[in-house]
């Protein structure tokens, strides 16, 4: 007992402190770990974190309007935007200096693209002048406010040099903004106008959407997985394949092929119009609207509800119920208040895998969903691909980022993530 | 006996590559083009007979010409452009020189001159709408209809698909503000040479958007070519809007129940870009194929495979029968003078400019 009034460190047999010795031990065996780990550690860095940092990155990033105009964007600094007036001559000559570098390195266009998201027609400002200032003296050929005036009558339009003063900085919240249907007025952050104004409907019918979808999976799924479940295995083993083959099949394939049923002149409605059951020239409107793509969408997704949903009930004990039963309770209260609870964790791991994939979803809506039926990823893919607005497309997959992880944090908050389980 | 022949050959030709190889040209080259029945014409018309000259070149394809612009500025920014050789709409062709992304031409010293001496500049005339762009073809957005669905009196003008009562039924549109907006415009009364002032003003887009208001719940938008004629064949629209290459080949090849309505059709144009800063070895190999693949026989060749309208004047006489149907291509071209009586030139700065602006107004009009 005397070793208790010991008041030094505990010694090792080597004569180091034990705490010292026993972290350097664990220390070995945690690097050894991370060597274990690190080709993935570095792939998933490399191939995952890095380009969605570089994505989000470009989503406030606005380097190009200073890095090319680096002298205008300095002499504009003390320009009072709000007087109504043309800036002078000194800013011109800025301006005439930055065009020409930029026009020899073909940036200019750039630069115009970019402020043509805020202010249409600044674009051909750019490149109109880009052409002419590239043969301009600049000692010589002064002033040229006058000239650039005369290339086109814009440049004295006091708006165009508040825009290219509004985003000099070199990062920006404009596209967020856009992103929210908003714009930099001449008084902050504004509403867009009415007729503008696409990303609320957007978002907000992307969740609707992917919420229904999610639901009727669930619906559709959980007597299929129950049935699965609850079979002698060798039957079983065959259902599974049929629910597996659709799975195995092109997404495209699967697209295509409710496009052939759900058109007006397709299987269904002539299936419907044979049977007497719609006449011939009121058939049903089943896609190109909400309704097909979240059919579609629903069979596509399915397998991904199904399969946790099963790997959890095979792991529910039959006795149970049979307990349930035998206690007294009639069917549907041993379901109810037995079983279902049970499954409730394959419920949740499924939810969460078809409503995450629902919401980024975009071929399949893109192909039946007409244009009631599209989601916000349909837009991504369009500015990404086509108008190669990628600061906006940034901006809009960083909300739907947020949003995916928040809705995560609600579910665990709500429902407990422990409480899923993929088997 | 085989075997030893096979390796001989196989010896010979491994000793000759590099000499049959001009001493700086690659042996590889990537194309990028649109996929279906027009790379098709492509790979007939210019590909194969440039290969039996140089049996040892390699062509990759890429089927990415509907992204080019995309994937060029971010190979370019990347650094590690892949390309070789890209087919691209004019409009694209146009922001890419603009940018810089793809190398500008003198026409005169890279193009073969026509048969008579011409100067390719002169035959390609006012097609090479940019530096960088090398014409290919003329192609044309119009409208196909369901001969069986359009009563005795078939459309003739563009506005019968704004009129509901005479021709019910679906339409196809293309789901983008480009064309679209224009024909609305013409049917709502505006003349040819002012659509583009109207335009300008709100009051106009609003006016556009407003006369294919009327025609909204009848419409499928599109945006792959392919679909309209599908969507004709399964008889879900009565007409609709497309590429006239696609309609041909459903009317001609397919012998589909569809016919023409030329009335406004929306000229545009296709060719070659080559991505700027290429390596020596690979611009030398590109440009000796460019060279070969736009003079004036090969262009009116790929018109025996596909309807679109060769770029170079020098090129339509020879334009003759189709390669495998044998009926002759004049009369499906879109530049043929009956069909080319009433035609809309769309205007490649305006939409470079307000493309954005549109899209926004035309996207929230669809989504409202």
């Amino acid at each position: 007992m005397s070793d208790t009034t010991h008041t030094g460190p505990v010694l090792a047999a080597d004569g180091t402190p034990l705490k010292r010795s026993l972290a350097r031990a664990l220390r070995m065996q945690k690097i050894r770990a991370l060597m274990l780990i690190a080709p993935l550690l570095l792939f998933v860095l490399l191939t995952f974190i890095l380009p969605i940092a570089d994505m989000l990155f470009r989503s406030v990033e606005n380097k190009i309007v200073s890095d090319t105009l680096p002298k205008t964007v300095v002499a504009l600094k003390d320009w009072d935007a709000n007087s109504g007036e043309t800036p002078d001559e000194a800013i011109f000559a800025a301006l005439a200096a930055d065009l020409q570098v930029a026009a020899q390195e073909k940036t200019h266009t750039r630069v115009g693209s970019r402020l043509n998201y805020e202010n249409p027609g600044i674009s051909s400002l750019f490149r109109k002048a880009g052409r002419k200032v590239k043969r301009w003296d600049l000692a010589e050929d002064g002033p040229f406010r006058e000239q650039f005036i005369k290339i086109d009558e814009d440049w004295a339009d006091p708006e165009v040099w508040r825009t290219i003063q509004t985003y000099s900085g070199a990062y920006t919240n404009g596209y967020f903004l856009n992103a929210a249907d908003f714009q930099k007025g001449a008084e902050g952050a504004e509403l867009r106008p009415e007729n503008e104004r696409i990303y609320g409907t957007l978002f907000l019918r992307t969740l609707i959407m992917s919420l229904a979808i999610t639901v009727s999976c669930i619906v559709l799924g959980y007597p299929v997985a129950w049935i699965l479940a609850n079979l002698p295995s060798r039957t079983a083993n065959l259902l599974m394949i049929l629910v597996l083959l659709p799975f195995w099949t092109s997404l495209l394939v699967r697209t295509s092929a409710w496009k052939v049923m759900l058109q007006q002149q397709g299987v269904i409605n002539d299936t419907l119009v044979w049977l007497g059951l719609v006449a011939d020239d009121a058939r049903l409107v089943m896609i190109n609207n909400q309704f097909g793509t979240i059919v579609a969408m629903t069979h596509i997704l399915l397998p991904f509800m199904i399969l946790p949903m099963y790997s959890v009930m095979q792991t529910i004990n039959p006795s149970y119920l049979r307990a349930a039963k035998s206690l007294g309770a009639t069917n549907w209260t041993a379901f109810w208040r037995v079983y279902f609870p049970q499954s409730v964790p394959g419920i949740g791991a499924g939810s969460i895998l078809v409503f995450i994939l629902a919401i980024g979803y975009y071929i399949t809506p893109e192909l039946v969903g007409g244009t009631k039926g599209v989601f916000i990823s349909n837009r991504i893919a369009f500015h990404i691909s086509q108008s190669l607005n990628w600061g906006l497309a940034a901006a809009l997959g960083s909300i739907l980022l947020v949003v995916v992880l928040a809705l995560y944090w609600a579910y665990d908050k709500i429902v407990g993530i422990d409480n899923v389980k993929l088997g | 006996m085989k075997l030893t022949k096979l390796t001989a050959l196989a010896a010979t030709t491994a000793l000759c590559a590099p000499m049959a190889m001009a001493a700086d040209m690659a042996n590889e080259m990537t194309i990028v083009s649109w996929g279906g029945a027009y790379q098709e014409s492509q790979l007939k018309a210019y590909v194969v007979p440039y290969q039996e000259m140089h049996p040892d070149l390699k062509v990759i394809w890429d089927e990415s010409s509907a992204e080019a612009t995309a994937k060029m500025r971010a190979m370019t920014e990347a650094g590690n452009v892949t390309w070789d050789l890209v087919d691209v709409v004019a409009s694209d062709a146009m922001r890419m020189c603009d940018e810089g992304l793809a190398a500008e031409l003198d026409h005169d010293e890279v193009l073969a001159a026509a048969p008579d001496g011409t100067p390719a500049s002169e035959d390609f005339g006012e097609l090479i709408v940019s530096d960088c762009f090398v014409p290919q073809i003329v192609y044309s957005t119009t409208f196909g209809y369901r001969m069986d669905k359009v009563g005795d009196t078939p459309p003739s003008s563009i506005c019968d698909i704004f009129d509901t009562a005479k021709y019910p039924g679906k339409r196809a549109l293309q789901k983008r503000p480009i064309d679209n907006v224009e024909w609305a415009l013409y049917c709502d009364g505006v003349a040819k040479d002012e659509i583009y002032d109207v335009l300008s003003t709100d009051e106009g887009v609003e006016r556009a958007l407003a006369k294919l208001d009327s025609i909204k719940d009848q419409v499928v938008w599109w945006t792959a070519g392919a679909e309209t004629p599908q969507l004709l064949a399964d008889g879900e629209v009565v007409m609709g809007s497309t590429f006239n290459g696609r309609l041909f080949s459903a009317i001609a090849e397919q012998n589909q129940p569809i016919d023409m309505l030329w009335d406004m059709q929306s000229f545009d144009l296709d060719g070659w870009i080559v991505p700027a800063d290429l390596p020596e070895d690979r611009k030398a190999r590109v440009m000796d194929f460019l060279k070969f693949a736009t003079d004036t026989q090969r262009l009116a060749d790929q018109a025996k495979f596909i309807s679109y309208g060769p770029a170079r004047a020098s090129s339509a006489p020879l334009v003759g029968k189709h390669a495998i149907l044998g009926i002759d291509m004049a009369p499906h071209m879109p530049t043929d003078p009956a069909n080319a009586g009433n035609v809309h030139v769309y205007d490649y700065e305006w939409w470079a400019d307000n493309r954005d602006d549109l899209d926004a107004k035309f996207q929230a009009w669809l989504a409202k």
